[in-house]
């Protein structure tokens, strides 16, 4: 993953006359690069020197105990993340890659409807996520007696992040050249087999970014999973989408608010679990675009 | 500690003999739904777990909605057991009615809402409700220690609270301001009263309060204010909130068990055994056990409930 600048003409050219301002801005650029990843080193040591402690094997072998902190751990938390996330993948995925293909190779601009469909896809994509809580809450949850379920959380956070999975894949599927699919087609290919064998894997790279981003977000979130009624307190883990649950934002909301140090200490290291998640989701995502890049 | 792990040792002894005892080997299945108040959860938690060690089989998840959330689940029948830090309000009432939820109050233990100052604070060691007042009061301006009273040195005040989603607000502006949710606004709120132990560790001229857990866990750091609600100088204690001299910030904590839920022997065992352990419970979630009137009380709630849910 590194960047290297690509001696185009114009940085030759620029290369033979350079400007006072120039190294001036390459400085400023360099800035803004360093804020972002020193403050996540300052982060990531933070947590780790907290969590130090108790970063062994007992945070996943062990669920949450009031009585006993040394014995505490966060299983539940986890495999309730793991779940979820997955679920949230699953539903999420399919739907949001399938809206995209429609809007960008079937839908017509000029139909109203589709500007609309548009336009309310963008706006979706910035309401708070207790919105989406308190949507889950009254549709699902009770109208649709799914009550406070693992299946009613996954279902949530995927309609949350759908409009994310949504944008992405459709700038993904944009970037792709037309004349690709002018050759497919041209070659005899029917409109859906020059998407599925062409477009759709020269676009996978930014879809699985795009996705990542999205399953990120929703790994992170604990105020809809609160209104949702995902628990503070869990001795074990959900064995089908119908059991309550609980996931690593809420564990982790609630040690911190305890007053005994060590679950502050725990609280620190299922920040850094949560955190190896993420690194392995965004990990699967890197694979998955070197994959279809080199294939493409 | 020691005390604490030979605690556990005669518990876990107990809880063998038991089961094989009196319950005839039957062991339980199912689960107990729990919610309501973050201040009440680890009354419940403590429960859960010390049950789990009798029946491992029985599921008790606990969730933290809070007091006016938790009785929004419980009313539509969601949820078994209900904690809260209030006692039940009339429209909650009416909606576990509509939905012919009955159920029966439970004290179980009580807490001892702690005002606490900066450890060098050496002047302010005894505060009375009108001080208490003068400062928290809505539109208060009091700003500096020496606006509390004249006797006290010139030190800027720094005043810390509990958010105003939190049982704890709710209690402490209805005994100190006299309406409950009224409040002076420019002070530094948290829903997590470890945020106040900081900030008031933090600065000499800082005042906040929590629960008495919380100053327990903080001792070293902090003061605890005496409080005067009209009978003299009382500190937060165990003894002073247990016999009602701690006025008029200590508080009983609830929990409302559903009576269709006792049908399951799950619910019903589970809430005897709290209400038969409550001491024990309370003393290993930090908070302050009945006294005996409370407890004959309690005992007496729980006949009624099993009457009504025909067990």
């Amino acid at each position: 993953m590194t960047v290297t600048v690509r001696k185009t003409p114009i940085t030759a050219a620029l290369q033979g006359r350079r400007r006072p301002l120039e190294p001036a801005f390459r400085v400023v650029l360099l800035a803004s690069l360093a804020i972002a990843v020193v403050f996540l080193g300052i982060l990531l040591a933070y947590v780790v020197s907290e969590g130090w402690g108790r970063l062994d094997s007992r945070l996943w072998t062990n669920f949450p105990s009031k009585l006993y902190p040394e014995r505490a751990g966060a299983q539940s938390a986890i495999v309730g993340t793991v779940y979820i996330i997955g679920l949230t993948g699953a539903f999420c995925v399919p739907i949001g890659v399938m809206t995209a293909i429609y809007l960008e190779e079937y839908a017509s601009r000029e139909h109203w409807w589709n500007r609309l469909i548009e336009l309310n896809i963008q706006n979706l994509a910035a309401v708070p996520s207790i919105v989406y809580g308190i949507l889950g809450l009254g549709v699902l949850a009770r109208g649709l007696d799914l009550g406070r379920t693992l299946i009613t959380a996954a279902l949530t956070l995927s309609l949350l992040v759908l409009p994310v999975v949504i944008i992405a894949a459709r700038e993904a599927i944009r970037a792709v050249p037309g004349s690709i699919r002018q050759g497919s087609l041209a070659l005899g290919a029917t409109q859906w087999q020059t998407i599925w064998r062409q477009v759709l894997p020269a676009a996978v790279p930014g879809i699985a970014t795009g996705t990542i981003l999205a399953l990120s977000r929703a790994i992170g979130e604990a105020a809809p999973l609160l209104l949702l009624g995902a628990v503070t307190h869990i001795t074990f883990n959900p064995e089908s989408v119908t059991d309550a649950y609980t996931v690593l934002p809420i564990q982790i909301f609630n040690w911190i608010k305890q007053p005994e140090a060590e679950f502050h200490t725990l609280a620190s290291a299922a920040i850094v679990i949560l955190l190896a998640i993420l690194l392995l989701m965004n990990s699967v995502a890197i694979w998955l675009r070197n994959r279809y890049e080199k294939r493409g | 500690m020691a005390v604490a792990t030979t605690l556990v040792a005669a518990l876990a002894a107990c809880g063998g003999s038991d089961g094989d005892g009196s319950g005839g080997g039957a062991e339980l299945r199912g689960t107990v739904k729990i919610d309501g108040s973050s201040t009440v959860a680890p009354l419940s938690t403590v429960a859960s777990e010390l049950f789990k060690e009798e029946q491992a089989r029985v599921q008790i998840p606990v969730g933290t909605s809070g007091t006016g959330g938790g009785f929004e689940k419980f009313c539509a029948g969601e949820t078994d057991v209900q904690d809260a830090s209030r006692p039940i309000k009339d429209e909650e009432k009416q909606a576990c009615a509509s939905k012919g939820i009955k159920y029966e109050e439970f004290a179980v233990a009580n807490d001892a809402l702690t005002v606490v100052v900066h450890k060098d604070n050496t002047w302010a060691q005894c505060l009375t409700v009108e001080q208490l007042k003068k400062i928290w009061e809505p539109g208060s301006k009091v700003n500096n220690w020496n606006q509390v009273d004249p006797k006290f040195p010139k030190e800027p005040l720094k005043l810390f609270g509990a958010g105003t989603d939190s049982g704890t607000f709710d209690y402490f502006t209805d005994e100190i301001n006299g309406e409950e949710g009224k409040s002076r606004t420019d002070y530094q709120p948290s829903e997590d009263d470890n945020v106040t132990v900081q900030g008031v560790a933090g600065s000499k001229g800082g005042l906040g309060y929590f629960g008495f857990s919380y100053f327990e866990e903080n001792a070293s750091k902090l003061k605890a204010v005496q409080v005067d609600g009209g009978g003299g100088c009382v500190a937060p204690s165990v003894q002073a909130a247990q016999d009602g001299t701690y006025k008029p910030l200590s508080r009983p904590l609830f929990i409302y068990p559903s009576a269709a839920a006792l049908k399951r022997p799950e619910v019903l065992q589970f809430v005897e055994f709290y209400v038969e352990k409550h001491a024990e419970i309370a003393k290993r979630a930090k908070f302050v056990p009945l006294n005996p009137t409370q407890d004959a009380k309690l005992k007496q709630a729980l006949a009624t409930l099993k009457s009504q849910a025909g067990k």
